[in-house]
Parts: C-alpha cells; structure tokens; sequence
C-alpha cells in the first residue's frame, strides 16, 4: 500500500514536472518542492529514515528499501530521489550523540532549521578510511586543533555543521581516530573548490583544515572511536544506496521494453530481433538478481542479524547490474539513447559513480572474501 | 584546477556572439570595466548553447567570455559562489532566484 503510494506519486507528480526542467537540475522550484513536501506530510510519508522516537514513521528495512526502488525512478532518481521532498533522516550519526549535541545539532536538522556533512575521504584515499587519514587533531586545554582537508565532500558549501573524521593519536590503524561536529563557521574551516564529476546531482567540495579549534564537548562518541561510527554507516548505507541502483534499472528497462515495440527497422520492430529481445531478457535478469539480494540484506537487518556480507553482494550486484542495463536500454534507444532528451544519458553518467561510491566493487569483494574466509585480510 | 573564469574578454557584439559554439558552457557578462555583472550558463533547454544565451545578453554588457563544459551547472554555482568570495557580493544582474540555496566558498 505504502510502496504503491510513492509509486503514483513518483509517475503522477515527479515524472511530468520534469519535462519542464534543466536536464541536470537536482533542485525543484521552490513553490513546487514545497507543494509536494505538503503532499508526502498529508500522506504520513515525510522523514523517511527517522526512527520513530524522533518523529519518523514506522517502516522496517524491506519497505524502506521497496519505496528506495520506487523512488528512484525518474531522471534525477539515482542521486536527487524525488528532489528531497520526502525530506532526511540528516547524519544517522547524530542519533548516537549525547543530549547537548543532539539540542545542538540533531533536533535543528530534523526541523529543517541546520544542514550537516560528512567529511570522511581525504585526497590520500576514501576506500580504507581507517589508514588513509591523515587529517590530525592535537587536544590544547579544552579544545581540540584541527589542520588537513577532506575532498569529495557533499553539501558543506551549505552546511551549517559537519562532521569531521581526524587522527587523535600516533595509532595508524582505526583506533586512532575521532569523530568531531564543525561548526562551519569556525576559523579555519574552508570549502576551497567545487569538485567537478560526472554527477549532476549533489556536486562535491574539498575542504581545508587550517589550525581549526573545536571544543572537546563537540567529540561524538568517544575519543580514538570514530572509526566505528563511519563504519557503522558504511554498511548500513549500502542497502538503499543499492534499492536506488534499482529503482533506475527498472525504469530505463520499462522505457525500453515500451521503445522496442513501437520503434521499427527494415519493416519489423525493434522487440521482433532477438539481439533486442536478449537484451531485454539480460536486464530482467539483472534487475531480479538485484533485488533480491538487496531485499535479502534488508530483512537479515530487520530481523537484527549480521549483514555486512550481504549489504556488500547487494551494493556489488545492483550497481554493476544497474550498470548494464542502463546501457543496454541506451544502445536500444540509439541516437536517441544519447541525448538530453531522453533519461539515459544521466543514469548512465551518475550510474558510473555508483560502482565507487560507499565502498568500489573491489572493496564489496574483499569484505565477502573477509567474511567466508573469516579473518580480516591484509 | 583554476576556480575562476580566466578566458580572455570579448567584446560584446552581434558578429562576436553569432561565432559562438552551440555547446553548452557558462558565462560572464561584463561592464564596460570588465567588472562581472551577471554569470549564466547555456543548459540542455537552450536551442543553440552558448549562442543562444549570448544573444539575450547584447545590449546588456559589454564583454563577455565563455567556458563550454557540460558540468554547467556545478560550474555555474561555483563561479558565482567565487565571485562572491572574491567581491563580498553577487553580480548585480544575478536574480534572487538564480542566487538561492547557494552555498559558499572560502
């Protein structure tokens, strides 16, 4: 019922308004976003991902997951779902905060009222976290002194706070590394550039660090501890950032399946040729196995056992299937497959992203290999 | 990578304009001082890119120069949130619309 509710609402309402927008927008016209926010408040659907006890409403993983596959479902699906107006849960970390910074900071975001960033990857590397950061946070008195930089961070050129990974002892490994919320107007913090990729949506910035204090009461969690909350959200993250793989996958398969059988060559349609109808079988194939694996990963989160190993199939199979069929579905469409005019060109621009971002293919093999193996591998 | 626009100034006239690429791409408007006033971008839904959105900008500057790159949008949100890191403020023809959500650098 809920997942068919965001279906209409995703065909009737975000589908059309599109036609009508720049091509690579990630943003709705103001009035609009506000209508529709308005709409998802009257259907009980707005904050999505904040539990219950915050205000959020009551869904389990499988049918987050579910509405993650519907909303997706549009041209700027993949990183804009529905241009947020099913609004955020913010930074999941902050629900872990103590009572002083959730006032500060988590209460605030989920009025709408603050914007946060999380600053992980550092220009040293994004995939093994643990090792690659450099940026260092020396304790004098009460506060703690910040230098280095971050790159590929989303939203901190209009964030109002962050939170900012940094090294805290000589330790290289994961136990020597704290969590800190940055103001953003704390001297010292810097968004130097924006970083320039194949996505449209939801660009990136680099930051710099220079001389940065931050007070001791704004360490989250517990000192030389961070490295568990950036992981924690690693894994957990996989499942939806897989449901949006998805969701793209089966529209760009719906719009071909429709295109093959009305467009004709040499007399006959596109769906009469068996390269096409092969294609098309391909993409089924892909989108079942996605979802599946996805769905699985959620339900094993419901029932409140471990999941790293099949978040990671799930995020390895839906970004490298999605992948495929979205340029199937363009050799399909042709010329036409290419254009602006048509959806496939972004999904196939923003989709590359997918088999890096939240952990590359090579990282999800490694842990499945971790966990049959059942060591850590070096 | 240079953060601000560093192509050469080009008067803004008709021949100029007409001789512009159909890609898409942004853009500084500027007066007669070289100081920006408007920065735009040539999107998807312009007919002709870069040339289409010169030629509603001819007599209301008088220079221009252009950078074709289809990341225009990203490109165009960070060439304004220069400007205003450089200038303290926004260029004075950018619309209240075009300006907000905007981000900043520093």
């Amino acid at each position: 019922m809920i997942v068919q509710m965001v279906r209409r609402f995703v065909r009737e309402e975000i589908v059309p308004l599109e036609l009508s927008l720049d091509p690579d927008t990630d943003q709705l016209p103001p009035d609009e976003s506000e209508r529709l926010k308005d709409m998802v408040k009257d259907m009980g659907l707005y904050g999505l991902g904040i539990p219950p006890e915050y205000g959020g409403p009551e869904l389990d993983m499988v049918t987050m997951t579910l509405i993650a596959m519907e909303m997706s479902q549009h041209r700027a699906g993949l990183y804009a779902p529905c241009y947020g107006v099913f609004g955020g849960a913010g930074l999941a970390q902050l629900f872990e905060a103590n009572e002083a910074q959730k006032e500060a900071y988590l209460y605030p975001t989920l009025r709408g009222e603050k914007r946060g960033f999380f600053g992980l990857t550092e220009p040293s590397g994004g995939s093994d976290p643990a090792r690659a950061i450099q940026t260092k946070a020396v304790r004098d008195g009460d506060d703690w002194v910040i230098n280095g930089g971050k790159i590929f961070i989303s939203g901190a050129d209009r964030a109002d706070y962050g939170l900012v990974f940094a090294r805290t002892s000589a330790d290289k490994g994961r136990g020597g590394v704290t969590c800190f919320i940055v103001d953003t107007n704390t001297p010292g913090f810097h968004v130097r550039r924006v970083v320039h990729t194949l996505r449209s949506a939801h660009y990136a910035t680099e930051l710099q660090f220079e001389d940065m204090r931050v007070p001791h009461g704004n360490v989250l969690g517990e000192v030389n501890k961070g490295f568990a909350i950036a992981n924690d959200r690693l894994s957990r993250q996989r499942i939806p950032y897989s449901a949006g793989c998805i969701g793209v996958a089966i529209k760009a398969n719906e719009l071909a399946v429709e295109y093959a059988q009305v467009r004709e060559t040499f007399g006959a349609p596109l769906a009469s040729r068996q390269s096409i109808q092969w294609m098309l079988v391909d993409n089924e194939i892909d989108i079942q196995q996605a979802r599946w694996a996805t769905l699985e990963a959620a339900n094993l989160s419901d029932l409140g056992e471990p999941f790293r190993k099949q978040a990671a199939m799930a995020k390895l199979i839906a970004s490298e299937g999605a992948s495929r069929v979205v340029d199937r579905c363009m050799q399909i469409h042709g010329g036409y497959g290419v254009t602006k005019d048509f959806p496939f060109e972004r999904w196939y621009r923003e989709m590359r992203i997918r088999r890096i971002g939240e952990g590359p293919s090579e990282v999800q093999r490694h842990i499945i290999a971790r966990d049959i193996l059942g060591s850590s591998l070096r | 990578m240079s953060v601000a626009l560093t192509k050469p100034w080009i008067p803004l006239e008709q021949s100029a304009v007409a001789a512009l690429p159909g890609q898409l791409g942004v853009f500084e408007i500027a007066d007669e001082h070289r100081e920006v006033s408007y920065i735009g971008f040539a999107g998807s839904k312009s007919l002709f890119g870069l040339r289409s959105e010169l030629s509603e900008w001819l007599d209301r500057g008088s220079y221009f120069r252009v950078e074709v790159t289809t990341a225009y949008r990203t490109r165009h949100l960070e060439l304004l949130m220069d400007h205003h890191r450089r200038c303290g403020c926004y260029p004075e023809q950018n619309s209240e619309s075009e300006l907000a959500g905007l981000g900043r650098l520093s």
